[in-house]
């Protein structure tokens, strides 16, 4: 193992905070959705830098493959269809500005409430010694999530399950009169039952 | 070679040589993988001109070997044009967005016996994240081309992307299943011992699902509807030319050999002898045909990498409900039934799978 500064780890961390910190204000403050989006990307991509520097490497890579490859993608996707006109959204804006306050502070209270109970002396959680893993926390975590915890990871996957079936249903529909194409059709078509050969003279004998 | 390197730098602090000793290593891995972009684009003239009777490149030095550096010099000087009313950031930020998960996969690739750029322990799970970082290069060239073609094409390739993005992932679930291990290094030893130990037999559904979808997830024909030049001009990179073009072409190709390595390492025992089971490492002459390399990765990589250009001078492009059939309706239940066979199997002990 390489020895590693101390001060190493805490200039990467203020750095990738701060970058964090400013990507999220940019994300609500962006003109254009598909660059807030954008932001919303680079957000959850210094997320997971942040939690590689604990070590947390599962974690973190899979933030990237299912926040930044799979959900952001498909969010993107929708961003890009709509015709966003930012001139009507402004339109609104004294009329949900109270709401929008109300909502802020509340996030603001609930920060400092847990600042406050740190100030307080109280344990909220004890930071994960992931090197103690000698297996690597990817091991581990698939461990203690398939004994420890394994009733709670199953109805998770469950519910998981429920909300896709849901979802399939719910946009499934079933209109009459649509003419689909049945591949199973298409694939058992032999040239017999479309072409007849026809055996015929090409010209009269004189 | 690292040795000696450190011997050489002795007066910097030890975290010092070892971030040298790393820089060397992922420039040296980045060279060589351009390099091989630049021949396997010569590679694909050349063999789709043979399969079509032709003779391909020929006229660029002694049968034309040094046409990719006469391409990669006509891209590089030509002027960059930026439509007027495309997204001006967007539009040049896309290309480096391709380009960049296209390299930077071939971190965790181990590329012979012990040694891989950075050797994770969650490598396959890396290289998915990688491999599904690639579509915002092509939706970001889409939209901020500001062209209805490029905005097709980017539309085609995102979902078509997504579709096979899953059954690619399953297929890996199999192969870490069977391997017991996220680390690639780790998945090639485990199928040491000759071309009886290698995933390939076990798993074939898979294997045949994850190459399949590699095709696909990189564009590449018959799945090329991204591009698709006789309906949508050339998809989503239209609007770019000269160096922004060439950045995606890079990518393209990057891929095109990343996947090829991976079904290498991932079902074909990467950097393993074929022979490692038939002939001692004793025996004279012979042995050596034995002994591991990274010969024996870079030739099963060709061998996938001639199959893609033999695919693309074979098939014609498939249908866009096709393409989307195959991936959700084919490949996701086959994947999902080899999983729970193998899951079965292993709690058996029967076969391979222990």
């Amino acid at each position: 193992m390489q020895q590693i500064p101390e001060i190493f780890p805490l200039i990467l961390f203020y750095g990738w905070s701060g970058l964090l910190i400013a990507a999220a204000v940019g994300v609500i403050t962006a003109r254009n959705p598909v660059h807030s989006v954008l932001l919303l990307v680079l957000c959850f991509v210094i997320s997971a830098a942040i939690w590689l520097l604990l070590r947390a490497e599962f974690l973190a890579v899979a933030l990237v493959l299912v926040y930044v490859g799979a959900v952001m993608v498909l969010l993107l996707f929708v961003v890009m269809m709509l015709d966003i006109n930012v001139e009507r959204m402004r339109e609104g804006l004294t009329r949900y500005a109270p709401l929008g306050v109300l909502v802020g502070l509340l996030l603001a209270a609930q920060l400092s409430s847990v600042w406050w109970l740190r100030r307080s002396g109280l344990e909220i959680a004890a930071p994960a010694d992931s090197l103690a893993f000698e297996e690597g926390n990817t091991q581990a975590l698939g461990t203690l999530l398939y004994t420890e915890h394994l009733y709670a990871f199953e109805i998770a996957g469950y519910i998981l399950l429920l909300a896709i079936i849901g979802a399939i249903t719910l946009t499934l529909r079933r209109r009459k009169g649509l003419r689909v194409q049945q591949v199973s059709e298409q694939v058992a078509v032999r040239p017999e039952s479309r072409v007849r050969l026809v055996k015929m003279k090409t010209e009269r004998d004189e | 070679m690292a040795e000696l390197l450190a011997n050489w730098l002795d007066f910097l602090p030890p975290e010092a040589i070892g971030a040298l000793i790393d820089l060397v290593a992922i420039v040296a891995v980045t060279v060589v993988v351009i390099l091989c972009v630049a021949y396997a684009t010569y590679l694909e003239r050349k063999v789709i001109g043979f399969m079509q009777l032709r003779q391909g490149p020929n006229r660029v030095g002694f049968r034309g070997l040094l046409q990719p550096f006469a391409d990669v010099l006509k891209l590089l000087v030509k002027e960059i044009v930026i439509p007027g009313r495309a997204n001006r950031w967007l539009f040049l930020t896309a290309p480096v967005l391709a380009l960049v998960p296209a390299l930077a996969a071939w971190a965790v690739v181990p590329l012979f016996p012990g040694f891989a750029v950075a050797d994770l322990n969650a490598g396959l799970l890396y290289l998915l994240a990688m491999t599904s970082l690639g579509i915002y290069g092509i939706i970001l060239a889409g939209w901020a081309s500001n062209s209805k073609y490029a905005l097709l094409g980017a539309m085609r390739s995102a979902a078509q992307m997504v579709a096979y993005e899953i059954a690619m992932g399953f297929a890996l679930v199999g192969v870490l299943m069977a391997a017991g291990s996220l680390n690639l290094g780790v998945i090639v030893e485990k199928q040491a011992g000759g071309v009886g130990n290698w995933f390939i037999l076990p798993l074939l559904p898979l294997f045949l699902v994850y190459f399949i979808s590699g095709i696909a997830e990189t564009n590449r024909a018959p799945f090329d509807v991204a591009e698709g030049e006789s309906e949508i001009v050339a998809g989503f990179h239209v609007e770019y030319g000269g160096a922004t073009f060439a950045m995606f072409f890079l990518a393209e190709y990057a891929n095109m050999i990343l996947i090829a390595t991976l079904t290498a390492v991932l079902f074909l025992g990467g950097w393993d002898s074929p022979f490692a089971g038939l002939i001692d490492r004793q025996w004279p002459v012979v042995g050596i045909l034995a002994a591991p390399g990274l010969f024996w990765l870079a030739a099963k990589t060709f061998l996938f990498l001639f199959v893609f250009l033999w695919l693309r001078a074979t098939f014609p492009r498939y249908r866009y409900d096709q393409i989307m059939r195959l991936g959700w309706k084919v490949f996701i239940p086959v994947t999902l039934v080899w999983i729970g066979v193998e899951a079965v199997l292993s709690v058996l002990d029967i076969g391979p799978f222990k």
